[in-house]
């Protein structure tokens, strides 16, 4: 496990390959469908949040209020991140984003703008919400929660050995290209079998 | 109804945080195989750790707490409508409790009004048979697996897939291919052969009732589910699609007859978090037995 300490230079990022298994300490922003659109058509971001160096977190949590006011996190595993493609790549751009984490990896779009901004993404282990969310050791704040709901909102998290495999890194190495071209040739051998050969 | 409220919210509570040990003994036999030191066992010994977390913190195995689907056994003359009330009010408590996500969202306005209730959520499905028993199982659909499920029409020229078994069997194996690990895998599959677009994915989705354990009673799908399985488990897409031995925990196959111009086959894929529970209910409502 490499440890991985946000904010992050362009030169700690840049050093991450496919395939290293990484801790993630530091503030984290979740994002997902509603906000990666509205910032991809031109909205700001709220006072508060700056993604400059740090992550982008896909994930829609469970969060509880406490009598007190504050939340408390009880479920948070990565979700789905191809339906963020067509704007990740701005948005890493645009916002100075150095790490991506969700699951499923993404695509071409998104891994060239890794190349060009010094970014990668990171997949989370989906499901896995109890386990992530003992790495959440507090919830910072909330912005948008009554404009986009509690799913969709921007949480800021502070995590503690998030743990982490990357699997698109900043020299245009992708592990879910290199899965889906293994597995398409093994799929078409099978098939050219003649059935009962 | 107080006593039928409480054994839905338990119901509710049992699915979303404990795994059935039908899919618990899969996931161990699959942690089993794959080879030590590779991302592929890191992320099952997660999996492992999570699925024992849930349980024992009484919490959401996965945060995606999914599409609430019910399938109701009831006997002749039960009051089908009081039930539907009650399996509302029972996914509001359960909401609230944290058991649930809010996470039913307004098609036309984005709005999450935070109940989990609205139009077709949660859905109920209701069976008479002619026992005195009321059956209730619950099954919660995530949203990732949910969005790698795949309809086919037969013929499809692109996958050499023709209206015969082979077809079938084409189209199923590139359902597997295409979702690689975007559904979370390890994966379980429920596929309907034939019916209409809609009774297609509803069998399908009701394969996911039945035990990983079981075995086809019809040779013929017995022998496909066998031949999908073990043919995606050599495709090395693996746990979280990282590369690995186990793709598929189960193939479930199902058969409903079609009309002579149709020919769909319908792909549900449920993930590696399946869950499913159900009860019996006693004339109080109240639990007998667990299904699972």
């Amino acid at each position: 496990m490499i440890p991985l300490t946000a904010p992050f230079t362009e030169e700690t990022i840049r050093q991450l390959k496919v395939g290293d298994e990484v801790a993630i300490t530091g503030v984290v922003f979740t994002g997902r469908d509603a906000v990666h659109k509205y910032l991809h058509e031109g909205g700001e971001l709220p006072p508060g949040v700056n993604l400059r160096d740090g992550l982008i977190y896909h994930c829609g949590p469970v969060m509880m209020k406490e009598p007190d006011g504050s939340w408390r996190c009880t479920a948070a595993g990565p979700t789905t991140s191809i339906r963020e493609e067509p704007y990740q790549a701005h948005i890493i751009g645009a916002f100075g984003v150095r790490g991506v984490i969700g699951k499923g990896g993404m695509g071409e779009r998104t891994l060239a703008a890794c190349r060009e901004h010094g970014c990668v993404y990171l997949h989370g282990v989906g499901g896995a919400a109890q386990v992530l969310a003992e790495c959440v050791r507090k919830v910072r704040n909330v912005y948008f929660l009554e404009k986009f709901g509690s799913p969709e909102a921007i949480w800021e998290l502070e995590v503690e050995n998030f743990p982490a495999v990357v699997t698109m890194d900043s020299h245009g190495g992708s592990l879910h290209r290199e899965v889906y071209a293994a597995s398409q040739a093994a799929l078409s051998a099978r098939l050219e079998t003649p059935a009962g050969a | 109804m107080s006593a039928l409220l409480d054994s839905l919210v338990e119901l509710i509570r049992r699915t979303s945080a404990e795994i059935p040990d039908d899919v618990n003994a899969a996931l161990v036999r699959s942690l089993e195989e794959e080879r030590q030191g590779t991302i592929a066992a890191s992320a099952l010994k997660i999996i492992e750790r999570n699925i024992e977390l849930a349980k024992r913190k009484s919490q959401p195995i996965c945060q995606d707490t999914g599409s609430i689907i019910f399938y109701v056994d009831v006997p002749v003359g039960y009051d089908q409508i009081a039930f539907e009330e009650v399996a509302r009010a029972a996914v509001t408590a359960a909401t609230r409790k944290g058991y649930l996500r809010q996470n039913s969202v307004d098609s036309i306005t984005g709005a999450n009004d935070g109940t989990n209730v609205g139009p077709g959520s949660p859905v109920v499905h209701f069976h008479q048979h002619r026992s005195p028993e009321v059956a209730a199982r619950l099954v919660l659909k995530g949203g990732g697996c949910e969005n790698v499920g795949a309809q086919y029409s037969l013929p499809l020229e692109k996958l050499h897939a023709n209206r015969d078994l082979d077809g079938c069997r084409r189209v199923i194996l590139d359902a597997v291919l295409q979702a690689q690990g975007k559904g979370c895998g390890p994966g379980i599959l429920g596929v309907c052969l034939g019916g209409d677009r809609a009774t297609g994915y509803e069998f399908s989705k009701q394969q996911f009732l039945r035990r990983l354990d079981d075995r086809n009673p019809d040779p013929r799908l017995d022998a496909l589910e066998q031949d999908i399985l073990k043919t995606a488990n050599e495709l090395g897409i693996g746990p979280m699609g990282f590369g690995g031995k186990t793709t598929l925990l189960g193939v479930k196959i199902c058969a409903a007859n079609r009309l002579p111009a149709s020919f769909f086959v319908s792909v549900s894929y449920m993930c590696w978090a399946y869950r499913r529970q159900g009860v019996t209910l006693g004339a109080d409502s109240a639990i007998t037995g667990w299904l699972y």
